[in-house]
């Protein structure tokens, strides 16, 4: 019950903006619809836009270069925030000695070192892996870190009477504890990485949704931009749910919201 | 008799503990503790809240050094972690991304018992402590006395030589408390280990120890008051407590328990 009024809002709260910006942009309410359509497009053109990118094989491509830049610029980026994470942890030097470099780092706002990865890796898809992996790299690596130092010292201490050795520990205590932190900041890790591929792709490249809107824009065609923010807004909504699919499989020892059975 | 006495499992010499406070200086919270636990005996260790049994514990797994005075294990100094002990911690312990079933049989991986055979022997245990039906929930699904229960399968598992318990039921309501208290006294006696049981259940203290310690308020707490229980076994947590010797011991200990659990209490009052 609760659910479905949930959900007729929801779509009511959609369908509302979608009327507003037809009768805004097609009436004579504002000045002349042809003007205004030039700046705002029609919700009618974009959802048309969208229909006709679909019936060509040209968008999958460009679907495919964007989630195959998220997917790697994920991968390594988690890989290197998790080794280095652990890294620094169990080493207290290490940690005190980078701390302000990492820091510094980290201040650094990403979108300056596009071009310069735009020199180094080309203009493919390896400069966008880039670019992802130093707002992955980041992420997953504090969380990890942090996993790692807060292991509760009562499991730790348990865990050595147990007569655990340090691989042991490693493997039941500190990396279980590093992944827990490290997925619960899962959707924004990919969050980020598919910012820094569409960022990259945006600021130079040849393929892409980013390239996609990027060209759009270049010739003021407002219509074409929506609409790959369109077919862009619904590929996040589609990896996010994929990333809550893997989350809820591999945290089912975590205590979720109360999930007492309704009678 | 002039056969040489075994070697205690468990010998405290002049022991002293003391914390570095933050803020500069240092809390001594034991200080001049002498207390030896023969192999196969039961002690109870009771005091006043924050007189240091844990603290006391600790230095006994070897997870806190001493200031001063010596920890002796089966007549050996103790270096680094005690590893013929098994403690059963106080707070909460298990791992909360294993099972209840895997937190028991992760327990002799560090032993080399092959995994396979590790479940099964986890399983018996599991049964054992009366969590059966429990083996696949992991510790947030279980209640404050199923996890102690787990937490107890999981120390007893390995076999460990001495027992170390920190208010193992504390959280528990009474009838859990007493059943717990029976499950323990059985497992105890098929094959008898040392053990130092904390509480600050004095009844509970007396039902199941051969012998009761009374530890002072702190700060530089010491052991007061050294009790036998010279009541018969096997005993029944709920029945031995009717006997006229129970009440008899009871009243003598806790005449000297009150006044350290109101100084204590003083303490924390005025600061
Ligand atoms: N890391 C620490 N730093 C400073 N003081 C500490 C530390 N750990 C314990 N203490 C102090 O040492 C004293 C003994 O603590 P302990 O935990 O052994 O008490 P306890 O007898 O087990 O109390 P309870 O019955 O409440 O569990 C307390 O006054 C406590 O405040
Ligand atoms: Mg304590």
């Amino acid at each position: 019950m609760n659910r479905t009024k949930l959900l007729v809002l929801q779509v009511g709260v959609g369908l509302a903006a979608l009327v507003l910006w037809h009768v805004l942009t097609t009436s004579p309410i504002l000045g002349n619809p042809k003007q205004i359509q030039f700046f705002f497009s029609t919700p009618v053109d974009v959802l048309a836009r969208v229909v006709k990118e679909f019936s060509t094989t040209e968008i999958w491509r460009h679907l495919w270069i964007t989630l195959l830049e998220t997917i790697l610029a994920f991968l390594t980026g988690a890989t290197g925030g998790i080794l280095f994470g652990f890294l620094f942890a169990r080493r207290e030097l290490l940690a005190a000695v980078f701390d302000p470099y990492i820091k510094a780092a980290n201040a650094l706002p990403r979108v300056v070192l596009a071009p310069i990865f735009a020199l180094w890796f080309g203009l493919g898809i390896w400069s966008k892996v880039a670019l992802g992996f130093t707002l992955v790299f980041f992420i997953v690596f504090f969380n990890v870190y942090q996993g790692v130092r807060e292991v509760s010292p009562v499991v730790l201490a348990n865990a050595r009477m147990l007569g655990m050795n340090e691989r042991q520990l490693l493997r039941h205590v500190y990396w279980p504890a590093a992944l827990t932190w490290m997925f619960s900041s899962l959707h924004t890790s990919v969050g980020f990485a598919l910012v820094g591929a569409v960022v990259g792709e945006y600021l130079g490249s040849s393929a892409g949704l980013g390239y996609k809107i990027q060209q759009a824009e270049s010739v003021f065609d407002v219509t074409g931009v929506f609409a790959g923010m369109l077919i862009l807004a619904v590929f996040v909504i589609v990896i996010d749910a994929i990333v809550t699919v893997i989350e809820n499989r591999l945290l089912v020892w975590r205590p979720g919201p109360a999930t007492s059975v309704q009678a | 008799m002039t056969t040489p006495l075994p070697a205690p499992a468990v010998c405290l010499t002049e022991l002293a503990i003391a914390f570095a406070l933050k803020g500069g200086g240092r809390y001594t919270a034991v200080e001049g503790i002498d207390l030896a636990v023969a192999p196969g005996e039961f002690v109870a260790i009771v005091g006043p809240t924050g007189c240091g049994k844990s603290t006391l514990l600790n230095a006994t797994a070897g997870l806190v050094r001493p200031v001063a005075g010596r920890v002796e294990i089966f007549g050996r100094e103790l270096s680094g972690l005690n590893i013929r002990a098994g403690y059963l911690f106080q707070q909460d312990a298990l791992m909360p991304w294993k099972t209840a079933l895997e937190n028991v049989a992760v327990a002799l991986e560090p032993k080399g018992v092959a995994a396979a055979k590790a479940r099964a022997q986890a399983e018996q245990w599991l049964r054992r402590v009366g969590l059966a039906a429990f083996t696949e929930r992991y510790p947030h699904m279980l209640s404050g006395g199923q996890k102690k229960r787990v937490a107890l399968a999981q120390m007893l598992i390995r076999d460990p030589e001495i027992l170390l318990m920190d208010e193992p039921f504390g959280p528990l309501d009474a009838q859990t408390r007493q059943l717990m208290g029976n499950l323990l006294l059985e497992l105890w006696a098929a094959d008898r280990k040392a053990v130092m049981f904390v509480t600050h259940d004095l009844e509970e203290a007396i039902a199941l120890a051969d012998r009761v310690v009374v530890m002072s308020a702190g700060p530089a707490a010491r052991i007061i008051g050294d009790f036998r229980v010279e009541l018969p076994r096997p005993r029944d947590i709920a029945e031995v407590r009717l006997e006229p010797a129970f009440h008899h011991i009871h009243k003598e200990i806790w005449s000297q328990l009150r006044v350290e659990v109101q100084k204590a209490y003083a303490q924390g009052e005025a600061g």
